[in-house]
């Protein structure tokens, strides 16, 4: 049955209209590239247009999931197809149907090979990423969450740089494992409840502390590597290294918000005791995770592989933002993700303009190109003020929300973390100087500027950046019921442990 | 649509024009666009000014900036006395420093980039001092910098450039690290980040503590402390100053306006904006007349030995500078506020001042290879001169005015003030030295330079020389609204009256004795410092050698400005990219994490080789298994039932 206002089954709309695209596209002649370009283009826009009523008819007072769309799918087991989004998200839906349009944009001439098959897992990933943050059925989150693995495995092993093939095994291991431990709590939650998967039951439901703890962390496996938290992140790097343009772009943009957004959708709500007495371990390893990040930052030779730890260090920000356990924090969080998308996206974008002038990734080969490529230098500078968090882009909204969410939860990772903001603008500046400015280097004589394809690619993350900078009212208002309702949850403090005795009694009650 | 609003807007408006259409299409017309901008932003400022003075305050909300439940902030606008100064002082500067700048850049490639971050720059000065809430100040704060940023490094093809903005950038965050964290413990005392409830309910927090690590520490000091942090990185005081001279990468236009006349100042007007949180805490405001104090002297010190023209201003405005926050620190905002105010002319002059010596010699930065060039460039040097005068504290200049109200309202508080009023004393004995220094070394004399470059020598061209001209008159007039009345009479300190009602008073303390005698000493130390300059560059050239020889230890740490650069790249800089290189990449990622992320897949496939060798087809073996196989399981049931 379709619960929403629209009349239509919007959000199966923006999960199956890519699925059946990609499809579609299987059915051409792989030698007619130029028309497979175009298709995938215009089902992008198309999935993108899809998504637009649900920007403007979304009911920002109400913490209630929208758009619902609720069938039976697997009735011997309980399995529903139950879609649906909430303020938590519903922004990113839009993200992801926003960034396809732009990788398909940016990858039109830089995939020489199996081009048929490139767009084909492009649209897949998009239709997957989609279902992952619509789904509210556990079973169906599982199988979206999982597919959304495999095209993006190819996409790294296949389309990637010359390491692409150690670096797709690692993303996929990694991430495999961690799902492996969130699959065992899936079916304990399921069989506890009463063979339930409706995600909504569920997180009505009150567990024993013992429990509660021990899902926390089985989740938490999944959702810290997909962050990625520290210890767990040093796939990222290699993934972001290896992958295509459009590559990085999702895994920054999209596919690493799932953890935070796992966070935001099952470890907290369904486990609030449990979050409650885990948020001072999570602020803590958030905290190494953004000085750790922004610190190796520094150390680094390859522009992309710079960026990709520079991600650790502000997905350490939304992490923080989250265990906070507050409004600014939380809310902070969430728009710090989409910010992260934004920014880290156009970032990835803006590379692979370059790389695919030069090829070559290294910084020490670039130099003087804000004296060849003047538009583009612009374009990066404004992204690289953006993720330094100057007030007046997207970043600083993000990034104060959350360090004053995180004083305020706790005075001492409020200014650790802030140590994080001098750091980024050290790694982010010096990497600015050595690629755009200084003496020309031979190797970008003569390139020609950003063109018009290029151009359209990154304008509208440049857009997002001074809209919700000057502006987050626009963004912040859709979260607001769904974050008070989820800190009402929280809120109610009956654990507290102290040591680690308390920890482990409480475990094994 | 009220006027006020022109102010910030036109000079943004004029910024987006210029950097959308200013490299394909105006190109070397970019002057065209940027100074009509400042001009009517600068005749709307005087209008909204006029209308302070007659009793206009202007305060509102424009639209709400950021909402998260308790969390509320808007783009605001105050418009009081203290804006109003600073008003006059940004556009003004602004405006003659964009007309110089037609003259000075006009050669230069990135002409419409100059003039795009002028207006830039400008918009977000006056958004800085124009905020209603902190967090808008912290805005204009971080966009000023970012300008400061771009300028500095201007010519960015030079590594020196570079590098030197970004120093700049990033010493700064370490400022606004405090400043930033302050912003935040006054949003969790007062639930507000705008100034008007913020003010109101200040009294309320007198006596009360926080608690950091352990200790109990009152709460006004830490908030005042915090953001005094940003103060001393914008503002360039101790240890934060070691950007400010390296600034002097930019060109010199933007020497003058930003780094001498307005966002340096920022920090000031913050402190002097902040008043009521100051003066709950005498703590703090110890620590920033001691600070201030402390840098006035030490900057001007280095300023003695330097041969950099524009080095030297830079390190004259650090110490200038030093004197503003001596005045906060002892309560004077008012007088604090006015050295801003009569400063910006005469450090903006002496700046553009050097800025067309510069452009005379061919870009010669060096006053030993300079000399004699007053024949050559008249208005330059009589301007300049005024400028020196001014700085030097001579009656009836600006400067003194302003330099002599600090100086008398630090010695009469007494306790610390009175050992700031040695500083501050001190630093005027030998900024007056080294102001005529160059006067005497760069103007008089035979010319020292190059035989082509004294070819080149002439005056610069009048849209460099009328704002010269104008900030001269700056230089001796500004600081007539602030006549102490002891000379002028009841009432004449204008200035004094005018920013009472937002930054307060000190109470009426000395005598008029006292008040004369510290009055004759500070004119005293000027004109001994113009008289020993005198001495030792005009009758006595060869003295400075022979000093320079016999304490050349002094000299040496002077010259190399007593190390701190080497310091901080000694203890930060270079241990940071150490353990980024070594412990980070090296180690724990390198070996630690990716040890076991690599390790235990290798361990699995090595465990799945073995097993391999399990099934190598022969019968024989599998038949050995399945015994061995048994016989466990047989042992394993055999233990747990008997």
């Amino acid at each position: 049955m379709i619960m929403n206002n629209l009349g239509y089954p919007v959000l199966s709309t923006l999960i199956f209209l890519p699925v059946i695209g990609a499809l579609l596209i299987g059915l051409m002649n792989r030698k007619h590239e130029g028309l497979i370009k175009v298709s995938a283009l215009v089902l992008s826009l198309l999935t993108f247009a899809a998504s637009l009523p649900i920007f403007f008819n979304f009911d920002k007072l109400t913490p209630k999931m929208q758009f619902v769309e609720w069938y039976s799918w697997i009735p011997a087991f309980n399995i529903d197809y139950l879609i649906g989004v909430d303020g938590i998200s519903v922004l990113f839906v839009l993200l992801s149907t926003l960034v396809t349009i732009l990788c398909v944009l940016i990858s039109w001439n830089s995939v020489k090979i199996k081009v048929k098959e490139f767009f084909m897992a492009l649209l897949l990933i998009e239709g997957a990423m989609i279902g992952v943050f619509c789904s509210l059925d556990f079973f169906l989150f599982y199988v979206f969450w999982e597919a959304m693995l495999i095209p993006m495995y190819l996409l790294i092993g296949v389309w990637g740089g010359p390491n692409r093939l150690y670096a797709s095994i690692k993303f996929f291991l990694y991430t495999l494992v961690g799902s492996v431990l969130m699959l065992v709590g899936i079916v304990y939650l399921y069989l506890y409840a009463g063979r339930d998967f409706n995600i909504l039951h569920l997180a009505n439901l009150k567990y024993p502390l013992g429990m509660q703890l021990l899902l926390f962390w089985a989740f938490f496996a999944a959702f810290a590597v997909k962050v990625p938290m520290f210890p767990v992140h040093t796939w990222l790097p290699d993934a972001h290294t290896e992958a295509p343009t459009a590559g990085s772009v999702i895994l920054a943009a999209v596919l690493i918000k799932m953890g935070a957004y796992g966070f935001l959708r099952f470890s907290i709500p369904m486990f609030p005791d449990a979050a409650r007495a885990m948020t001072v371990p999570m602020m803590v390893l958030s905290v190494i995770a953004i000085i750790y990040g922004a610190v190796v930052c520094l150390a680094q030779t390859d522009i992309k592989r710079l960026i990709a730890y520079s991600s650790v260090s502000h997905m350490g920000f939304v992490t923080l933002g989250i265990f906070a356990l507050n409004t600014q924090g939380i809310e902070g969080g969430i728009l710090q993700m989409l910010n992260h998308g934004v920014v880290t996206g156009a970032l990835f974008l803006s590379i692979g303009i370059i790389y695919d002038r030069t090829h070559t990734r290294q910084i020490a080969d670039y130099g003087g190109v804000a004296s060849v490529l003047p538009v583009y230098a612009g374009l990066f500078m404004l992204f690289t003020l953006a993720s330094i968090g100057l007030p007046g882009t997207n970043g600083f909204i993000g990034e104060f929300l959350i360090i004053l969410g995180g004083f305020t939860a706790n005075r001492a990772a409020g200014v650790f973390a802030a140590t994080g903001i001098i750091i980024g603008a050290a790694y982010m500046l010096w990497l600015y100087q050595r690629v755009f400015f200084l003496n020309v280097n031979p190797k970008v004589e003569g390139l020609h500027d950003i063109n018009m394809r290029e151009l359209l690619a990154v304008a509208p993350m440049a857009v997002l950046v001074f809209w919700i900078g000057l502006y987050p009212n626009a963004f912040l208002s859709f979260m607001h019921p769904s974050v008070q309702s989820l800190l009402d949850k929280v809120r109610p403090a009956s654990a507290n442990f102290s040591t680690l005795a308390d920890f482990l009694r409480a475990v094994f009650a | 649509m009220s006027t006020y609003l022109l102010i910030p807007a036109l000079p943004l408006l004029g910024f987006v024009i210029n950097i959308l259409f200013g490299r394909k299409l105006i190109r070397d017309k970019a002057h065209l666009v940027a100074i009509p901008a400042v001009l009517i932003a600068w005749a709307a400022a005087i209008y909204t000014v006029i209308g302070v003075v007659n009793g206009k305050i202007i305060s509102e909300d424009l639209y709400t900036w950021i909402v998260s439940d308790g969390f509320r902030v808007s783009v605001g606008f105050l418009i009081d006395q203290l804006t109003a100064v600073m008003l006059v002082v940004v556009t003004t500067v602004s405006l003659l420093v964009h007309i110089y700048s037609v003259g000075y850049m006009h050669e230069d490639k990135g002409y419409y980039r100059f003039f795009a971050y002028l207006n830039l720059f400008t918009f977000s000065m006056l958004m800085l001092i124009m905020a209603n809430n902190f967090l808008q100040l912290y805005f204009g704060w971080e966009a000023v910098g970012l300008c400061s940023y771009f300028l500095i490094g201007f010519w960015y093809e030079k590594k020196s450039a570079s590098d030197a903005g970004k120093k700049a950038f990033i010493v700064n965050r370490f400022g606004d690290f405090g400043f930033g964290l302050g912003l935040m413990l006054i949003f969790i005392t007062f639930g507000s980040l705008h100034y008007a409830p913020v003010f109101q309910a200040v009294g309320g927090i007198a006596g009360r503590t926080v608690d950091i690590l352990g200790y109990t520490v009152s709460l006004p000091t830490v908030i005042a402390l915090l953001l005094f942090c940003g103060a001393m990185g914008k503002s360039a005081q101790l240890p934060l100053h070691v950007w400010l001279p390296d600034a002097m990468e930019g060109p010199t236009p933007v020497s003058a306006l930003i780094h001498a006349a307005t966002m340096v100042t920022a920090g000031v007007f913050m402190v002097a904006r902040c008043n009521p949180i100051f003066n709950l805490s005498p703590t703090a405001l110890a620590v920033v007349g001691i600070t201030g104090g402390v840098t006035a002297l030490f900057a001007a010190t280095i300023a003695l030995v330097q041969n950099d023209i524009k080095r030297i201003i830079a390190y004259s405005t650090i110490s200038q500078l030093g004197y503003m926050f001596l005045a906060c620190g002892v309560g004077a905002y008012g007088a604090g506020v006015f050295h801003l105010y009569t400063h910006a002319f005469f450090k903006a002059l002496l700046f553009l001042g050097a800025g067309s010596v510069m452009h005379a010699m061919s870009g010669e930065l060096d006053i030993q290879k300079m000399g004699g060039l007053r024949k050559h460039m008249p208005i330059t040097y009589w301007t300049f001169l005024l400028a020196s005068l001014s700085i030097a504290g001579i009656p009836g200049f600006a400067g003194f005015f302003s330099k002599d109200e600090i100086l008398w309202q630090a010695f009469a508080q007494g306790g610390v003030g009175r050992v700031l009023w040695v500083f501050g004393t001190l630093a005027a004995l030998l900024t007056a030295f080294y102001s005529f220094r160059i006067i005497f070394l760069a103007f008089h004399g035979e010319f020292r330079g190059t035989h082509e470059q004294e070819h080149h020598l002439h005056e610069s061209p009048k849209s460099m020389t009328i704002p010269l001209m104008i900030l001269a008159a700056g230089a001796i007039a500004s600081g007539w609204v602030g006549i102490p009345s002891i000379i002028g009479g009841e009432n004449s300190n204008m200035f004094g009256s005018f920013l009472s009602g937002v930054v307060g008073r000190p109470a009426e303390l000395g005598t008029h004795s006292q008040e004369m005698m510290v009055m004759g000493l500070s004119i005293g130390v000027g004109l001994l410092g113009i008289l020993g300059a005198a001495y030792f560059y005009i009758w006595n050239p060869e003295l400075p050698k022979a000093l320079g020889r016999n304490f050349a230890f002094i000299h040496k740490v002077l010259w190399n400005k007593y190390y701190i650069d080497e310091l901080y790249n000694f203890v930060i800089v270079r241990p940071t990219f150490w353990v980024a290189s070594s412990i980070i990449v090296g180690t724990t990622d390198g070996k630690w994490i990716e040890g076991i992320v690599n390790g235990v897949p290798q361990a699995i496939g090595a465990f799945g080789q073995r097993l391999r060798k399990l099934q190598d087809g022969i019968v024989q073996h599998y038949a050995d298994m399945m015994a061995l196989g048994l016989f466990v399981f047989v042992a394993i049931a055999l233990a747990l039932f008997i």
